[in-house]
């Protein structure tokens, strides 16, 4: 009786240990999130906080020392000679203005004697992509979903399913080289496109990785509806595909909606595929043939190489902002408003 | 506890042995610093060298933030990075040449043109050139490819082919030399510039540095004499005047057995 008493309190001991570990995982993760998002937005606010644009002191620009230059042959010297007075001659680094006015332009030049940081066709090339990846993908998807969980045999659905799913965890690298290599060739040889890289070869590459996404929630959304629903249908004598569009979907329609919508927040936020798939050109146009550049891929591209702390680097880091902002209100809006109705509509119904 | 000081004490003394430098920046040249260090280490067994990539921008700020000994960049430091290090820590940089690389611009090689002047190649790539005709091809939109601009690459092109003119908008960037050269050799009208690559379905082009001078191909006797007129330099960069195993190496790397090593990795030697 004693030595139970003992091994039950022992085992208390572990289960509270285990039990605070593992609540404390869960908020180290809700805090990293938080500490993202404040370094994020931090990261940024040096645009806002200075009106006058950063002036430096470029008359003090002294000459940099070298070392080693007797390693250099003839032609190498005549080289840095040259070099040495183009620089002289150069324009120096600039370090821009991210006045309100810069960032509404329609130019992305952030590299340049007069910086350029016109947000506006990042924006529309995110969107671009975005939309023609889930205009491809959540058909497929949601009609998919629906097969393997109301029609398809059950050996049919164990093989499908899984290997839908699988293509979620590709590495977008190797959807993105494929979109490179094979992919556009196929569709410019398919429509005759001006551009090789461009904005729709760019969504149709994306929608491969999309289409898991909504795949999974929208299967998840269907096998939720109550089989009394559907029961009552195939008994007043519909057949399985009335029942299936008109019964079955409708009521799954909130998470399909969900799934959309987080398949959108992915599609928003990939970056390798759009990057190597889009041609990065930052155009303002609608024309789903022309090359685009997504605020994404921007922050990939010239992350690495910005001068630290100066105003591109700041401007990268507002479109993180942006990035972070939209992608967390997608997610918000499918998580809470849309999950809670889902939930009320059944308990109502 | 007094023993254990002193053993303690005799181990950190015998520490400087060993030492650890860091190299860190321009992915364009990591293997180029690899092969050094590598090599470096094969001698000098009591120096470890480590080398990490992650592009010019990055190296240069390590630097500047004291957590690299050297700093690998494909681009000169800028002034306002220089002056960055230069009110942390009170001296100027040292840059240092290590060696040399020439920029060849790519064409389809179904493409007829086989030579530009460095003006045509400036005025295709700022978009007031847009036809082939123009510059003596066929009739057929000239379709830009360039690297990203966080390239030392880009920034080289920009500054000495543009004059520090702007890209034309509709200029297609990829990540790395490799995207580039596979893109032209599936577009038969597009244009680009990166590394010597030898790559299949593309050709590179020979440039005049102006309409007067003769067409120049980018090959290693041209870039080594200096007649090919796109070549830029690959830099080290230092806080302070290199000593100790940072001078070791430096100049080891400055060496002719260094520059030896450098033509093998596919650049080009100083000399």
């Amino acid at each position: 009786m004693r030595s139970s008493d003992l091994y039950t309190r022992k085992f208390h001991v572990s289960e509270f240990l285990a039990e605070k570990l593992i609540a404390a995982t869960a908020f180290l993760s809700f805090a990293v999130i938080i500490l993202i998002f404040v370094f994020v937005f931090r990261e940024a606010l040096p645009i806002f906080s200075s009106s006058e644009p950063a002036t430096h002191d470029e008359a003090v620009q002294e000459e940099v020392e070298t070392y080693g230059e007797e390693a250099l042959g003839e032609a190498s010297q005549l080289r840095a000679a040259e070099e040495k007075e183009r620089r002289a001659g150069s324009i120096e680094h600039v370090e821009g203005n991210a006045s309100l006015r810069n960032l509404l332009s329609t130019d992305w030049q952030p590299v340049s004697g007069e910086p350029k940081f016109g947000l506006l066709p990042l924006i529309v090339g995110s969107l671009k992509v975005s939309l023609i990846a889930i205009l491809l993908a959540a058909p497929l998807a949601i009609l998919a979903a629906l097969y393997t969980s109301t029609f398809a045999p059950k050996r049919v659905k164990e093989i499908l399913k899984p290997a839908i799913e699988i293509l979620a965890g590709f590495p977008s690298v190797v959807i993105g080289f494929f979109a490179l290599i094979v992919l556009a060739t196929f569709v410019q040889d398919l429509f005759g496109t001006m551009y090789r890289l461009n904005a729709f070869v760019g969504g149709v590459a994306l929608s491969l990785a999309v289409i898991p996404i909504v795949y999974t929630i929208a299967e998840d959304a269907i096998a939720a509806v109550p089989k009394s629903m559907t029961e009552a249908s195939l008994a007043l004598g519909a057949t399985s595909w009335q029942t299936a569009l008109f019964v079955t979907l409708p009521a799954a329609t909130p998470g399909i909606f969900a799934a959309v919508l987080l398949g959108v927040g992915r599609a928003f936020g990939e970056t390798m595929i759009v990057l190597m798939a889009t041609g990065n050109a930052a155009l303002m146009t609608f024309n789903v043939t022309d090359p685009v550049r997504t605020m994404s891929a921007t922050i990939g591209a010239e992350m690495a190489e910005v001068v630290f702390g100066d105003t591109h680097y700041n401007v990268l880091f507002l479109i993180g902002s942006i990035l972070f902002i939209f992608t967390f209100t997608l997610n918000a809006v499918a998580e809470f408003y849309i999950r809670r109705r889902l939930l009320r509509k059944f308990r109502g119904g | 506890m007094k023993t254990f000081l002193a053993l303690f004490l005799f181990v950190a003394a015998a520490v400087p042995e060993s030492q650890t430098l860091t190299i860190k920046g321009s992915d364009t040249m990591v293997i180029l610093v690899q092969q050094w260090a590598e090599r470096y280490m094969a001698v000098h067994k009591e120096t470890t060298i480590q080398v990490t990539g992650g592009g010019s921008g990055t190296g240069i700020s390590a630097l500047i933030n004291g957590t690299t000994d050297i700093c690998a960049s494909s681009r000169p430091m800028k002034p306002a990075e220089a002056q960055k290090l230069r009110q942390k820590y009170g001296r100027g940089p040292v840059e240092i040449k290590v060696a040399k690389d020439g920029i060849a611009i790519y064409v389809n090689e179904k493409n007829p043109v086989s030579e530009l002047t460095i003006e045509q190649i400036r005025l295709i790539y700022t978009g007031k050139v847009t036809n082939w005709k123009q510059v003596g091809g066929s009739d057929a939109k000239i379709i830009l490819y360039s690297r990203e601009n966080n390239s030392g690459t880009y920034a080289y092109f920009k500054e000495e082919v543009l004059a520090n003119a702007d890209f034309a908008p509709q200029t297609q960037s990829l990540p790395g030399t490799a995207g580039v050269v596979n893109s032209i050799a599936r577009d038969v009208n597009g244009i680009g510039y990166g590394g010597s690559a030898y790559g299949k379905g593309i050709r590179e082009l020979k440039v005049k540095r102006d309409a007067a001078s003769s067409a120049v191909a980018p090959t290693v006797k041209n870039i080594l004499a200096g007649t090919y007129p796109i070549t830029r330099f690959l830099y080290f960069y230092t806080k302070s005047r290199p000593d100790g195993a940072v001078k070791g190496f430096i100049d080891y790397a400055l060496s002719p057995e260094g520059q030896k090593t450098v033509s093998e990795v596919g650049y080009f030697p100083l000399r």
